[in-house]
């Protein structure tokens, strides 16, 4: 009766915690494939990462080094897993490891390992720091952004940008200011927390709707969702949000895609204007997002459909799906025993 | 029986990230040798701490730098930048492989003579340069790259007053996205400043004005900025072709290219993420190919790249003093390699590895060096095997500005060996003695005698 | 000095302290010293038998011991004589 095609993935972002990374999410998708029998390897960096004890989910667990160890740690330690647990496909789910990833990308395919991401181009392209540029070339309406070094650029801010404004990190981080005081005290935090250049941004206040989806590489777009958040962490994560159809969004992913001929799975940030109802790109993240889920529960199952073009597939677009699912996100507390965190510590495998 | 090897005790809490640790893998290997003399070997010969030049990496560095940009560019020709290691045996390997020498200063400059390089083939770079100086380069007819105006002022007179034409550019600095950007050399281009000194230029007649020079700053990590700055030196040759009718016979873009090092505060690895030297010519390269200047008036392509060329071909090798732990139960290693003679660990994270094989164990440990001084660290922070006195460590990528930013500060500074093709090692600079300051010092009469 | 009772080790060098709720890991040195500890055989015997199994000069490893000793105090490892 099975019929299923046997593979095995490895899967990053195991860390299910309340900013949950997407890793048990997409594994709950392929795990629901009626067209794959997988194989779960979860590849985790912390040992109390929730996936690395969900048996019924993952198979095995390897630890693997963090990216500030290089890539060549980083192959290393995979080519050991690859040799006990010959991997078929890897997805990567964390923003910092996917540099690492993509530049690797030929030499995991030449022990056997396939990945389906963006090229360093499109990563680097879509960055924040480089979001006017992109916004510009592409056509995408963006926030007037402008990159600082120092606290005293403030005073020779573009005419464009006006308060409010949104200073931001590089990586990580946002503070909304209303005056120069306000905007140098955010700088002065979150230089020291994640470096410079900061980033200052138009603020566009409004409802932020997200879309995820699956770009050919060749400019075709193969699926997508949109949702709009409906309970928002303190965080400023969804915990809640619903499926949506908006010809608007449609329509500016679809030229995302066009344009950028974006590879793999991908998720736009967008802020519908308040007084004007037009549509911001506020960034995009180049990889999936942890509420993929929902993809599944709408009938387009992305992370299934990923397996499938990175193992070389032919995928039909399907760009339809049902509105008015909701996901709503629950905390669950598992009893592990000592010997497990042993296990996961001492070797680094569980 | 043989004993077994002895690995020093260790516990460590655990801690949710554990990064270091996969069972009985180790992540990295010793580096036991430098181009096939084992660290050993070297130290027990010429001390520790000591500094191992690689010729073979040199000669490698130079000519892939080469073949990047020939490859893209009919005329290139590369400068070696004296201040980033001149000891002559290192700037001997540049010449033989066809590189000019570029100076900041008259030490260099006669450096550069006394090496064999003709007077045509020096550049003299920097701010302060006196007049004696001038006229030497004058005469040798060196291109000197005017600072300032008041050098602009004193060139023009001096070579008046010897009735010879100087060959000069000028230094040009300008905005091309980066920061900090680098204005406090040369003139400024978007304010004019610079197109005024090199029409001052074309109406002198002891002048000659030979090139445009730029140097955008330094470790630059986006090729993208050297774009604009060819951009720019580009657009000031048009300006100068269809003023004058003056074809300017080279573009100098400096240095400023990264090495493999990480800076400090990065968060990936700086081997993975640096641009390469073939990013580099792709953009300096494609903007001039692709730019309005006619072929025939294509300028030479100067390089003065220091960094990029030698910080990999050298090492510094070092040994265990002693372990400590610090009230924090922190591991605390002390070195005898220290910031006087690492100049560098103040803005990179190094690359260290032990010389002797080790366990899969690792501490975080923080690395001091042995000057009884606050400031001298190495290493803040770095996951290290556990290391026993007398174990020896190499530190990578050092061949940039130690050797000469290094300074006499209270030990002597160690030898320097260079390992030349036939892994043969010949010391290149002698560690000092006590001598070595004994011979600068004088000792009014007086203070001679004492009693205590 | 000993090693306090409810103190597992497994072989692979994972200490649970069922007290603190911490836990540790320590290298395969670390587990031979803590199994002697817990044999309650005193320091000199513990520097024969590693003097004799490993290549070790006496001053080295008592400072090393130490050390490790230092720690298993600071982290209530081992229980301070009365």
């Amino acid at each position: 009766m099975n019929k299923r095609k046997s593979i095995t993935v490895a899967v990053t972002g195991l860390n299910a915690i309340d900013n949950p990374g997407p890793g048990i999410p997409v594994i709950r998708c392929i795990k629901e494939s009626e067209i794959f029998n997988s194989k779960i390897i979860g590849l985790a960096y912390e040992s109390l990462e929730p996936g690395i004890f969900m048996h019924d989910l993952i198979d095995k667990t390897y630890q693997i080094p963090y990216p500030s160890a290089g890539m060549e740690v980083l192959f290393e330690r995979i080519k050991h897993v690859n040799s006990i647990e010959k991997i078929d496909v890897i997805i990567p789910n964390f923003d910092a490891e996917l540099y690492s990833f993509i530049k690797l990308k030929d030499r995991l395919e030449e022990i056997g390992i396939k990945t389906f991401l963006p090229t360093i181009e499109q990563f680097e392209e879509r960055h924040k720091v480089n979001l006017n540029s992109f916004g510009d070339k592409y056509g995408i309406k963006v926030p007037a952004s402008h990159t600082i070094n120092s606290p005293n650029e403030f005073y020779k801010l573009p005419s464009n940008i006006n308060f409010p404004i949104a200073v931001k990190g590089k990586y990580y981080d946002a503070s909304i200011a209303s005056n120069i005081e306000q905007a140098q005290q955010h700088f002065n935090k979150i230089a020291n927390k994640w470096g410079l250049p900061i980033i200052i941004q138009e603020f566009i206040d409004g409802q932020e709707l997200n879309v995820t989806g699956l770009g050919d590489g060749n400019g075709e777009l193969i699926s997508y969702v949109s949702m709009r958040k409906q309970y928002i962490t303190d965080k400023g994560k969804a915990w809640a949000g619903v499926s949506i159809e908006d010809d608007n969004l449609k329509n500016i992913t679809q030229n995302f895609i066009n344009k950028t001929k974006w590879r793999g799975a991908f998720e736009l940030e967008i802020i519908k204007k308040k007084d004007t109802n037009d549509y911001y790109l506020l960034e995009i993240n180049p990889r999936i997002p942890a509420w993929i889920y929902l993809s599944f529960g709408v009938g387009n199952n992305i992370p299934e459909m990923l397996l499938k073009l990175c193992i070389g597939e032919k995928v039909s677009p399907s760009l339809h799906y049902k509105t008015g699912k909701m996901f709503v996100r629950y905390s669950y507390d598992m009893i592990v025993d000592i010997e497990e965190l042993e296990q996961i510590s001492t070797l680094g495998e569980l | 029986m043989t004993k077994l090897s002895y690995e020093r005790p260790v516990i460590k809490k655990v801690e949710t990230g554990m990064p270091n640790k996969f069972g009985l893998r180790t992540e990295y290997l010793p580096m036991t040798e430098i181009e096939n003399n084992k660290v050993k070997d070297l130290v027990k010969e010429y001390g520790s701490p000591l500094f191992v030049i690689s010729e073979r990496l040199i000669r490698k560095n130079i000519n892939e730098a080469k073949r990047a940009f020939t490859d893209r560019y009919p005329k290139v020709q590369f400068a070696w930048s004296y201040k980033t290691n001149y000891l002559d045996s290192v700037c001997k390997v540049f010449h033989q492989e066809g590189s000019w020498a570029e100076v900041v200063s008259g030490f260099e400059y006669d450096k550069a003579l006394k090496n064999g390089v003709p007077g045509k083939y020096i550049i003299f770079n920097g701010p302060h340069k006196t007049d004696e100086e001038l006229l030497k380069a004058i005469n040798n007819d060196s291109l000197i790259h005017i600072d300032h105006l008041d050098e602009l002022y004193s060139l023009m007179s001096i070579a008046k007053g010897c009735n010879k034409k100087a060959k000069v550019a000028i230094r040009i600095n300008l905005d091309c996205g980066i920061y900090p950007m680098w204005d406090r050399f040369g003139f400024n281009y978007e304010n004019g400043q610079a197109w005024d000194a090199l029409n001052k230029i074309m109406l002198n007649d002891y002048l000659e004005l030979m090139g445009l020079h730029c140097h955008i700053g330094t470790f630059i990590l986006s090729p993208m900025a050297y774009s604009v700055a060819t951009s720019k030196l580009i657009d000031l040759s048009l300006n100068l072709q269809s003023k004058y009718g003056h074809t300017i016979s080279y573009i100098d873009l400096g240095g400023g290219f990264t090495s493999k090092n990480t800076l400090k505060g990065s968060f990936l690895q700086g081997v993975d993420t640096n641009p390469t030297i073939n990013d580099y010519a792709d953009a300096i390269t494609s903007t001039l190919i692709n730019s309005n200047i006619k072929p025939e008036n294509l300028p030479t392509l100067i390089l003065e790249s220091g960094r990029a060329l030698i910080d990999d071909t050298s090492f510094l090798i070092g040994s265990v003093i002693a372990n400590k732990r610090l009230t924090s139960g922190k591991r605390a290693t002390i070195i005898d390699v220290g910031v006087n003679i690492l100049f560098t660990s103040f803005w990179y994270d190094h690359k260290i590895t032990p010389a002797q094989p080790f366990s899969h164990f690792t501490e975080d440990t923080v690395l001091y060096g042995p000057l009884c001084m606050n400031i001298d660290v190495i290493r803040e922070s770095i996951n290290l095997p556990l290391l026993n006195k007398g174990d020896n460590l190499v530190i990578s990528n050092i061949g940039a500005y130690n050797m000469t930013q290094w300074m006499q500060f209270i030990n002597l500074r160690p030898n320097i060996v260079m390992i030349d093709l036939q892994n043969n090692v010949h010391i290149v600079r002698k560690r000092e003695t006590s001598e070595t300051f004994e011979r600068s010092e004088q000792t009014p009469e007086h203070l001679n005698k004492f009693e205590l | 000095m000993k090693i306090k009772n409810s103190i597992a080790i497994s072989n692979t060098g994972f200490i649970f302290n069922p007290v603190s709720g911490e836990s540790f890991t320590t290298n395969q040195m670390g587990v031979e010293i803590i199994n002697m500890l817990k044999a309650e055989m005193a320091y000199e015997s513990i520097k024969d038998h590693i003097m004799d199994k490993y290549e070790v000069e006496s001053t080295a490893f008592e400072k090393d011991y130490y050390d490790f000793v230092s720690l298993l105090k600071a982290y209530l490892v081992i229980e301070l004589d009365k």
